[in-house]
């Protein structure tokens, strides 16, 4: 039998070849026409640096998970940035040579001049973040580090010593040496090495009397990012030990109150006179405690008593400011005592709570104002606190006295209370009883 | 003739006052062991009306706003003559009225009083309770301090996960998406206003019915209850148990003044919206059970969130609680017992998870 061609198979089969080709065609091209700029990207973007330097070892071990992780990866930046040369060939000669610009290695002493090629560029910088300063490089220069560094002291710190090297993170990144929690930490690597600082005879318990400061205390155990650090005071980049007469500039720039009274003080005039550095000489500079009412003073652990005798004015002015503050903080326990008794006993003290935070407010005052050492003037701002002490303890005995009222008129409401459920079960008695012998008859 | 007989002769005129009295008279109240489980009710309706008079008392001074809420009651605490003991008295009522209200409610479930014919009695008690509830949750924002701010953001949250109708419910109770003046000018409405419109409505209702049908008798007693003589099985209402329930207000008045005046209701702190929640945020005991049933389903069950499944499982719950009447319909041996269960187990799982709830808190 004969196979029988439909004419509309043979009307198919006509086109059916080509088409398939031209199909297979336009998906080939479509394949390499994607490839193509994949192949050209990754071609950019390879850095045969880290090929090679990611399998040696250190010190030219360089770690691509470190890298890859720091800002200047993060904004861009390759090897070539710093260390110049060819990144996109993957011949190690060629890579790495003159004519690739490759400058290979950085010594110390040229580090913060090569940071400075970018950092120190306002119009460069700009680009990446136009709130960053410029002026680290200028204030390295005039810091003790960069000092001794334009002499040729390549121990002294350089830039890569405090932010790192391939992993330079942003100061923000909690990992950053520089992030302030790690501040003191990064600075402690050389500042409380007794090894390092032998050459520049510079005392080595920095480290160890910040970490038992208030200001310390305040940095980890409270979390308060703004604490000082040492860069607070020393400045980062320009990094210098202040001065006898710039103490109270660098505590002022916080303690603003407590510097304006200083320089209005008797103190001010006498200890310049004396060398002695402002605020330093009464709470120490790296280990500055918790200031306590103790300081003041003629007692134990007050430090007056180490300028002043028994006998002068400035001596007998301590002891009345000591006992001006002391007076409203005993004043001021006393009546939180008895808020806080009354307070367990269910009486609504709040608002005697609220008005006792005034006098806690007077103290504080007044303890910022002992930095004028006028006696008058700490005994006019404890009075005003006392005042209110005094107001709020009689809040205090009133609310305990409201109290026993209560307590009594709760006895007396009870006592009828019982006294009426008692005449009503006579009552139900004498009426039950009444029904039963009326029910019997 | 007297003035008394005189006025008592108009009303008589006018009102039947004589046929009242002589209903009054011959109304009578089973007597049988389990009969002080009867005053629970007029207990609860002796706390309720003291909620509206010591809440009356209280509007005077308080204002609903975000502003002055706080400051009101504590104004209300320190400087009005007496306010703290009505303040106390209305937050410690509110909650011996939930107590008895609850305590009630499981006598009646217990001595299966709700069997035909007083199905809707069970049902206008039911809808009570769920007022009372309301009343508790709407009342306790009152005050706009940091627990029941929280509290309250915690407890329209789980309302947002009922199923379906839950964002829409959620956007109502707030008057918005978050808790806000807005939500304390609604639960103040609620509270005020639409709670206790409904709660009258459905007290008379639940008294009309309990004087329709009167009181129940357990069905384990009935048998030896019936044998008896009618002079011993029942006490006349007026004076005798009448009489003995104003002992009990008594006693439950007494109690009041004791925890307001040994443990006045605290205030306190004024609620800030902006600040975080506080460690410890819980909801008002007769919640507890609820809230920490939802605590213990997993973030995720199938398809649905835990707080979705748990709010569904809760309500479903509250419906066939509802519906028991319908659903118990006697018969012997199990089916007789299943009722019977089903409350001992309700019953055991509300204090078993609000103690649970209140030893993990301790912890």
């Amino acid at each position: 039998m004969e196979a029988r061609v439909d004419s509309t198979q043979i009307t198919d089969a006509w086109w059916r070849a080509p088409a398939a080709l031209a199909g297979y065609l336009f998906l080939l091209a479509l394949v390499l026409g994607m490839a193509a700029p994949t192949t050209a990207r990754a071609q950019a973007a390879k850095n045969s640096c880290l090929d090679c330097h990611s399998q040696l070892p250190p010190p030219l071990q360089v770690k691509p998970e470190e890298y890859n992780q720091s800002i200047h990866a993060e904004k861009g930046l390759t090897c070539v940035s710093c260390h110049g040369g060819d990144a996109t060939k993957a011949d190690m000669t060629a890579a790495m040579s003159a004519a690739a610009g490759f400058r290979g290695h950085v010594n110390r002493t040229g580090i913060p001049k090569l940071c400075a090629s970018c950092h120190a560029n306002a119009t460069y910088m700009r680009g990446f973040d136009p709130s960053l300063p410029t002026d680290q490089y200028s204030k390295y220069l005039t810091s003790v580090h960069g000092h001794l560094l334009a002499k040729g002291d390549t121990n002294v710190a350089v830039c890569t010593d405090c932010h790192g090297v391939h992993d330079v993170r942003s100061p923000s990144d909690p990992r950053s040496s520089v992030y302030p929690l790690n501040v003191p930490g990064t600075c402690a690597r050389c500042h409380a090495n007794a090894e390092t600082m032998k050459a520049y005879k510079i005392p080595t318990d920095q480290y160890a009397s910040y970490t038992a400061s208030v200001h310390y205390e305040d940095l980890v155990k409270n979390g308060d990012l703004s604490a000082p650090t040492c860069v607070t005071c020393h400045g980062a980049h320009g990094a210098t030990p202040p001065g006898v007469s710039s103490v109270v500039n660098v505590c002022s720039t916080c303690h603003v109150f407590q510097a304006q009274l200083f320089d209005k003080s008797p103190h001010a005039r006498a200890f310049l006179a004396a060398g002695l550095p402002g605020c330093v000489t009464c709470h120490s500079n790296h280990r500055i405690l918790q200031p306590t009412d103790a300081f003041l003073g003629t007692g134990k652990g007050s430090v007056c008593v180490n300028c002043h005798a028994p006998g002068d004015p400035g001596y007998t002015a301590a002891a009345q400011i000591h006992s001006s503050l002391t007076a409203l903080q005993a004043s001021i326990d006393r009546s939180s005592a008895i808020l806080a008794r009354a307070g367990s006993s269910g009486m609504e003290v709040g608002p005697a709570e609220l008005e006792l935070s005034g006098a806690r407010d007077d103290l504080t005052k007044a303890r910022v104002g002992v930095h004028n050492f006028s006696a008058p003037a700490v005994e006019k701002e404890t009075q005003a606190g006392m005042g209110v002490a005094q107001k709020t303890y009689q809040a205090g005995v009133a609310a305990l006295a409201e109290r026993d009222y209560r307590r009594k008129g709760l006895g007396i409401s009870l006592g009828v209370i019982v006294l009426v459920v008692v005449s009503l079960w006579l009552l139900i008695r004498s009426i039950e009883s009444r029904n039963s012998l009326e029910a019997k008859k | 003739m007297s003035p008394a007989g005189q006025v008592r002769d108009w009303l008589d005129e006018r009102f039947g006052w004589d046929d009242l009295v002589a209903f009054i008279r011959h109304k009578t109240v089973p007597l049988h062991r389990y009969s002080y489980w009867y005053y629970l009710g007029g207990i609860t309706l002796f706390l309720f009306t003291l909620q509206v008079v010591t809440g009356i008392l209280l509007l005077l001074y308080y204002r609903p706003t975000p502003s002055d809420a706080f400051g009101s009651v504590q104004y209300i605490m320190t400087q009005v003559h007496f306010g703290w003991l009505i303040r106390s008295i209305h937050s410690w009522g509110a909650n011996l009225m939930i107590f008895t209200a609850f305590a009630h409610m499981f006598s009646v479930a217990f001595f299966k009083a709700y069997r035909k014919p007083r199905e809707l009695t069970w049902l206008s008690g039911i809808i009570l309770l769920f007022l009372v509830l309301g009343f508790g949750f709407s009342g306790y924002l009152l005050p706009w301090n940091t627990l029941a701010f929280f509290a309250t953001t915690v407890g329209t949250n789980l309302i947002g996960q009922v199923p379906l109708a839950g964002p829409w419910l959620l956007t109502f109770l707030r008057g918005g998406a978050d808790v806000t003046g807005a939500t304390l000018g609604r639960f103040f409405a609620f509270h005020v206003a639409l709670l206790p419109g409904l709660a009258t409505a459905f007290l008379l209702t639940h008294l009309l019915l309990v004087q329709r049908f009167g009181i129940s008798v357990p069905p384990s007693l009935e048998p030896a209850w019936q044998a008896k003589p009618p002079a011993e099985r029942e006490i006349r209402f007026f004076p005798n148990f009448m009489l003995r329930e104003l002992m009990a207000w008594y006693l439950a008045l007494g109690a009041l003044g004791t925890l307001a005046a040994l443990r006045p209701w605290g205030l306190g702190t004024k609620a800030d919206p902006f600040a975080s929640a506080p460690a410890g945020i819980r909801p008002e005991w007769y919640f507890m059970f609820m809230f920490e049933t939802l605590k213990l389903i997993p973030a995720r069950v199938g398809f649905m969130t835990g707080e979705a499944l748990g709010v569904l499982v809760f309500g479903l719950a509250a419906v066939a609680w509802t519906l028991l009447p319908f659903l118990d319909r006697g018969g012997t041996g199990r089916k007789r017992r299943w009722a019977a269960g089903a409350v001992v187990f309700a019953l055991g799982y509300v204090v078993g998870m609000t103690l649970y709830g209140y030893l993990v808190m301790a912890k």
